[in-house]
């Protein structure tokens, strides 16, 4: 596996699909600053959904008791699941209760991290990923590079090749409205077909027993309409209180992520209609390992509208898949380390630590100090490669000694202003695509010492 | 008032004529400024690279080196929010300033007698904006200002232009540059071309770590664009 820096350098070896990828989302985080200065009340509700956030997660243990309670109550049966195995084995034995074979599914980052899908098909289970970007990207084995907009790595002459390859539509045909005419197709006759239609879960709220899943074309609604069984799938901190709060974060959510007023569809599921099997999964794995992080728990007030994403000048120069996680961008970065360290000790040095990423978030988690915080953990930790490690040692130790930083400092202006070759050199990062800074005869310091 | 200058270790060695601009400046406005020579750096280096439980000599060299003094000045917002942030100690912490959030808000400077007869970029680095809020940010829903500008306003025969993305990070972020340097070179490459667009002669900002990475990518191109640090046009004559 490429380390982020690695899969970077190899997205932007194609300048021209480097601008493109930038460019296009740098214009979904435009729409979004337009949208949101037209709410006078924008940071008092960035305000608000932290704080109810806060709340929630300081109370999520009877928060989620309360909603299974309700849930139940309204004739909907709840499963628990530890960790992504569980909840794939749960999924997999409602479906095969039904003697399901096929199975239609709308967005869900939650399945995505507990891969669901590689799991079913093992079990020879067919899925098909209801999202237009998402069938797109399965259709060419890929991951989502993007969790609210999971093809934008691809142009739309890829996605005209993989339809051509996959649904025979004309070569060389790279129409949006065509394509997407010959995905409506191919998915109604997956949706009429379906034993089970899972879908993912934005809102569950403890209040009501209901839950909210929001997507912009209907797939959720089509597959959870037309199915026998309909099992949601939600990781255990998407919790809210009470249905008011609904206002706060049906607003802010579309806003952040899109830059639309409003989701297309905010559908509210109460209970199965009659004849219908609803089944809610809800998941820990290693969720409340996070939340026992003080530092790092509010990690879990994300509300996936990926405006981070948007904003964050290293994602958009990088792509989703360098993140080598479901969850890419600053916030996969702070939550992907929870799951394992060694394998993602890259993601959190992924940044420059801008601070973009903590002024766009929705409910205000504080992604970039926490960057910075796993940085520390992963370090102290001995994850550090031995070179850097004894760098920063030797860094520290100069810098901690006035009399040797003044020495290194003499020796290393007078070794470039003399033998240049030395540090401009392809071995040397820096001077790859840059000059080193001129060095200049005497130090600030030697010139106060001879100023009067 | 009793200032110390602080002189980031890299503007030292590599940079000096930022530190005497600063030093100048703040003479020039009556400020007696002691500058202890035993200091190095701030420790941010090893601390944004994970390393913050090895800075323990590094930080109790700075507080020697500063210890009593109201206000500790530096020309680096970078520095001094990592100092703000991460310092061990409070006394330290609350002294230490940005020059320019020094020069308005504790000095309140009203006028300058600086002439820089140039066509400027501004570039406004993440830490001096979003960490010492040192103007308002396009992300947020917030009066826009900048005590930049207002310093800038103050001196005769320039003008400035921001980039198309006003607050677009450069890229350098310490050892990213080199950790990950594709990405960094091309986020200072797409930020160049920006101010370009604008035909400015000079590329100013408040940090001299982004204007070196920026400085190494115009000087590579060959470019006559050139950088400078704003200390260096408020005390331009």
């Amino acid at each position: 596996m490429l380390n982020h820096a690695e899969a970077s350098e190899k997205f932007i070896a194609d300048a021209e699909r480097t601008t493109w990828h930038d460019e296009t989302l740098w214009f979904v985080r435009s729409k979004r600053d337009k949208v949101s200065k037209l709410l006078p009340e924008w940071e008092e509700l960035r305000e608000q959904a932290s704080s109810i956030k806060d709340h929630t997660l300081a109370n999520l243990a009877q928060y989620l008791e309360k909603f299974e309670a309700q849930a139940q109550a309204n004739g909907i049966i709840i499963h628990w699941a530890k960790d992504a195995l569980e909840h794939n084995q749960i999924v997999h034995s409602i479906t095969a209760k039904h003697g399901g074979k096929a199975l239609v599914k709308s967005k869900s980052m939650l399945t995505e991290e507990c891969h669901l899908n590689d799991y079913l098909i093992k079990q020879g289970i067919e899925v098909v990923d209801t999202d237009l970007g998402e069938r797109i990207v399965q259709f060419r084995n890929e991951a989502p590079s993007h969790i609210v907009l999971p093809a934008i790595h691809l142009k739309r002459e890829d996605v005209g090749e993989t339809f051509h390859e996959f649904l025979g539509t004309p070569k060389g045909n790279k129409d949006p409205q065509f394509l997407t005419e010959a995905a409506r197709q191919h998915l109604r006759g997956h949706f009429l077909a379906a034993d089970v239609a899972i879908t993912g879960v934005n809102f569950a709220i403890a209040e009501t027993g209901e839950f909210v899943v929001c997507t912009n074309e209907g797939n959720a609604d089509m597959g959870a309409h037309l199915s026998k069984v309909h099992i949601a799938c939600m990781g255990l901190e998407k919790i809210l209180p009470q249905r008011k709060d609904l206002g706060v974060f049906l607003r802010l959510l579309a806003r952040s992520a899109t830059g639309q007023l409003i989701t297309t569809y905010s559908s509210h599921f109460v209970r199965p209609r009659p004849g219908q099997e609803m089944h809610i999964v809800i998941v820990n794995n290693g969720r409340t390992r996070q939340l026992a992080r003080p530092e790092f728990r509010n990690s879990l007030k994300c509300i996936r509208c990926a405006a981070c994403f948007n904003t964050c000048p290293v994602y958009r120069r990088s792509g989703g898949h360098s993140y080598h996680q479901p969850v890419a961008g600053p916030i996969g970065s702070i939550l992907a380390p929870n799951f394992d360290k060694a394998s993602n000790v890259d993601l959190p040095f992924a940044s420059t630590l801008c601070g973009s990423c903590s002024n766009v978030c929705p409910v205000k988690i504080n992604i970039h100090e926490q960057l910075w915080l796993w940085r520390q953990d992963l370090m102290k930790d001995g994850l550090a490669p031995a070179v850097k490690s004894f760098s920063m040692k030797g860094m520290a130790f100069v810098l901690s000694s006035p009399k040797i930083f003044r020495l290194a400092g003499f020796f290393g202006r007078t070794i470039m202003r003399y033998m240049p070759f030395l540090v401009n050199n392809s071995l040397n990062p820096w001077s790859k695509q840059r000059e080193m800074p001129k060095p200049p005869k005497e130090s600030f310091q030697d010139w106060y010492k001879n100023r009067k | 008032m009793r200032v110390a200058l602080f002189v980031p270790c890299y503007v030292d060695q590599f940079y000096p004529q930022v530190a005497v601009a600063t030093l100048e400046l703040l003479e020039g406005l009556g400020i007696e400024v002691v500058v202890p020579k035993d200091q190095t750096c701030c420790g941010q280096p090893m601390a944004n690279s994970g390393f913050a439980h090895i800075t323990s000599s590094c930080d109790q060299n700075f507080h020697q080196n500063f210890d009593g003094f109201d206000y500790i000045v530096g020309p680096s917002g970078s520095c001094i929010l990592h100092l703000k942030e991460h310092h061990p100690n409070p006394k330290i912490r609350e002294s230490v300033f940005e020059i320019c959030e020094f020069l308005v808000d504790i000095l309140k400077v009203k006028s300058l007698t600086a002439h820089f007869p140039h066509r400027i970029g501004l570039h406004q680095s993440c830490h001096g904006q979003r960490g010492l809020h040192l103007s308002s940010m396009t992300e947020l829903n917030e009066k826009p200002f900048s005590k930049l500008t207002y310093l800038l306003d103050m001196v005769s025969g320039l003008s400035y232009k921001y980039p198309k993305r006003a607050d677009e990070c450069c890229g350098f972020g310490g050892t990213f540059c080199v950790t990950e340097e594709a990405v960094s070179v091309r986020m200072g490459e797409d930020r160049i071309l920006e101010h370009q667009a604008n035909e400015v002669e000079y590329i100013v900002g408040a940090d001299t770590s982004c204007l070196m990475h920026m400085e190494g990518i115009l000087r590579r191109q060959g470019s006559k664009t050139k950088v400078k640090h704003i200390v260096e046009i408020l005390n331009h004559a």
